[in-house]
């Protein structure tokens, strides 16, 4: 063996993670190619869209209602304390309303469905993999992609602006009801102020966003699901790993979506 | 036909087929003994391109599966059904419609039609009311037999069958025995079945196949394998034989 030059060991140390990561979202990626292509293949799988969509969408209603009504209430506690500085409690309202529909309604509502589904997706296909029940849809001639990954990556595509809806509105109201039921601000101001600084783009773009996070969140389960090995233990990292990347990869691409959008 | 030519097969360095040469005749039940941890799971699953050779060839009907792209495989996987060795069934989904998937996703059968079959399957397999269990309420021996079902519930041209009466009891390996040389003999599929049962093998096989070190050191007729002269062959079927007595 040659004896390898300090600084490169350093160097090859310090890059293989790089790599490794490099490597990943490339698979990632492939994962994303291969499922869209099967989203138009027949036989097309209404029904297991369908079912995601249930669970991903109806399942997380009630977690979605309390995070979005105390973070819109919590939201509008702080800026009543921020703008009675200078006088300016009329604009909680718009602020409340600004905040939600473009940051913290989606990304909040993105994490919670993170740990609640993206988390089971991973759970789910990666006990399929380690039981061979995925080598067996393969024995059966159905391409796991097709009837596993791809219902869930549309259903969390088409649920998460849903929810986020949901969520929007429940923390608007949930800031309504500190402002002015608790902080005793001015009913008629407080809406007027939303409806003159909230932009219908403010809330679309908030939704754009929240399909995006859909995406990632499905795509990331779905991946570390098919990816698993080790058994049940394997599972189990299998699935932390997927929550800790989702949400990652969720807050960075937040800021970039944000960065071309408004 | 099937035809494994010159299949070798490491996994993180441990070699587990070397140089590996079988064929599977069609229209006949061929069981592959061999012993524990082998390669005979390994070997079957390269059979069904579950898992590819390192190198060396896998053809069916002269095919090459390795050379094939997904799509094409899944053509060919058409004609295959197949029994895992811990019976693989679909944990989110009751037993019926466990049995039905292959059904439900490669023919036009109705939901009437296809129950009726799903019935049938489970009868056969010497199984009653459990089409509306989940697999995690079954027993182990239970659940091979739906793996079972599901297996030959398309009447594939190739079954492969990963150790279809391990854990089960000897009045109930007698009748999955006789449930595979009839439905080999009604539907003239071609049978590979791995068995640790000695007996078992030279009731249902046409031929057998012995895995021994990554190689088929030997395949032929029952008569023929039960006398041959090789030692390691002759110590597999004598201890075998001797265990099976002592259950
Ligand atoms: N996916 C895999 N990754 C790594 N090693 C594997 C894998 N599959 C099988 N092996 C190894 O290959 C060898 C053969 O395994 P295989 O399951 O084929 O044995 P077997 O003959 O079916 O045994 P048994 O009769 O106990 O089922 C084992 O040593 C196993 O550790
Ligand atoms: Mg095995």
């Amino acid at each position: 063996m040659v004896k390898c030059n300090p600084m490169i060991r350093l160097l090859e140390l310090a890059g293989k993670p790089f790599i490794i990561a490099v490597e990943e979202a490339g698979r990632i990626m492939l994962l994303l190619m291969s499922a869209t292509i099967w989203m138009f293949r027949a036989p097309f799988r209404f029904q297991l869209i369908f079912k995601q969509m249930e669970f991903v969408g109806v399942n997380s209603i009630f977690v979605v209602l309390i995070t979005g009504a105390f973070t819109g209430m919590v939201f509008a506690l702080q800026s009543y304390h921020g703008f009675r500085l200078f006088g300016g409690e009329s604009l909680v309202g718009s602020t409340v309303a600004l905040g939600m529909t473009r940051e913290l309604g989606p990304v909040f509502t993105a994490l919670m469905v993170t740990g609640r589904v993206g988390s089971a997706m991973t759970a789910e296909i990666g006990t399929m993999k380690v039981t061979e029940q995925i080598d067996a849809l393969h024995t059966m001639s159905v391409n796991p992609i097709h009837y596993l990954v791809m219902p869930r990556i549309v259903a969390a595509i088409l649920m998460l602006p849903v929810l986020t809806v949901v969520s929007d509105f429940i923390g608007i109201l949930g800031g309504y009801f500190v402002g002015v039921e608790l902080l005793k601000i001015n009913s008629g101001i407080f809406v007027a102020k939303i409806v003159e600084y909230v932009e219908l783009e403010d809330i679309f773009n908030g939704l754009i966003k929240a399909a995006c996070f859909g995406l990632i969140l499905s795509l990331i389960g779905c991946y570390k699901g098919i990816n698993t090995a080790g058994g049940a233990e394997g599972v189990g990292k299998a699935t932390t790993q997927s929550v800790v990347l989702s949400s990652i990869t969720i807050f960075i691409s937040d800021y970039f979506l944000t960065s071309f959008m408004f | 036909m099937i035809e494994l030519i010159k299949i070798c097969k490491s996994f993180k360095g441990q070699k587990v087929l070397d140089n590996l040469d079988l064929k599977i005749e069609p229209e006949k039940i061929t069981v592959i003994i061999g012993r524990s941890g082998g390669g005979k799971s390994v070997l079957l699953k390269h059979i069904i391109g579950l898992i590819k050779p390192d190198s060396g060839q896998v053809l069916v009907d002269g095919i090459d599966t390795a050379k094939l792209n997904d799509k094409e495989l899944n053509e060919t996987r058409k004609v295959f059904g197949m029994l895992f060795q811990d019976a693989a069934l679909f944990d989110s989904m009751t037993v019926g419609e466990n049995v039905a998937f292959p059904l439900k996703e490669h023919t036009k059968l109705s939901k009437k039609e296809i129950d009726k079959i799903v019935e049938e399957k489970l009868l056969e397999v010497g199984l009653k009311n459990v089409t509306h269990k989940m697999p995690s309420e079954l027993s182990g021996g239970m659940r091979k037999r739906v793996g079972l079902a599901r297996a030959i519930a398309l009447n594939p041209k190739i079954v492969l069958f990963d150790e279809p009466t391990t854990g089960l009891d000897p009045i109930m390996c007698e009748s999955i025995d006789k449930l595979i040389i009839n439905t080999q003999r009604s539907t003239r599929a071609t049978f590979v079945v791995i068995s640790h049962d000695i007996g078992s093998t030279f009731k249902i096989a046409h031929k057998v196949a012995m895995l021994y070190e990554g190689k088929i050191i030997k395949t032929g007729t029952p008569e023929e394998i039960r006398s041959s002269n090789n030692p390691v062959i002759k110590q597999f079927i004598n201890r075998e034989t001797a265990k099976a007595c002592q259950n």
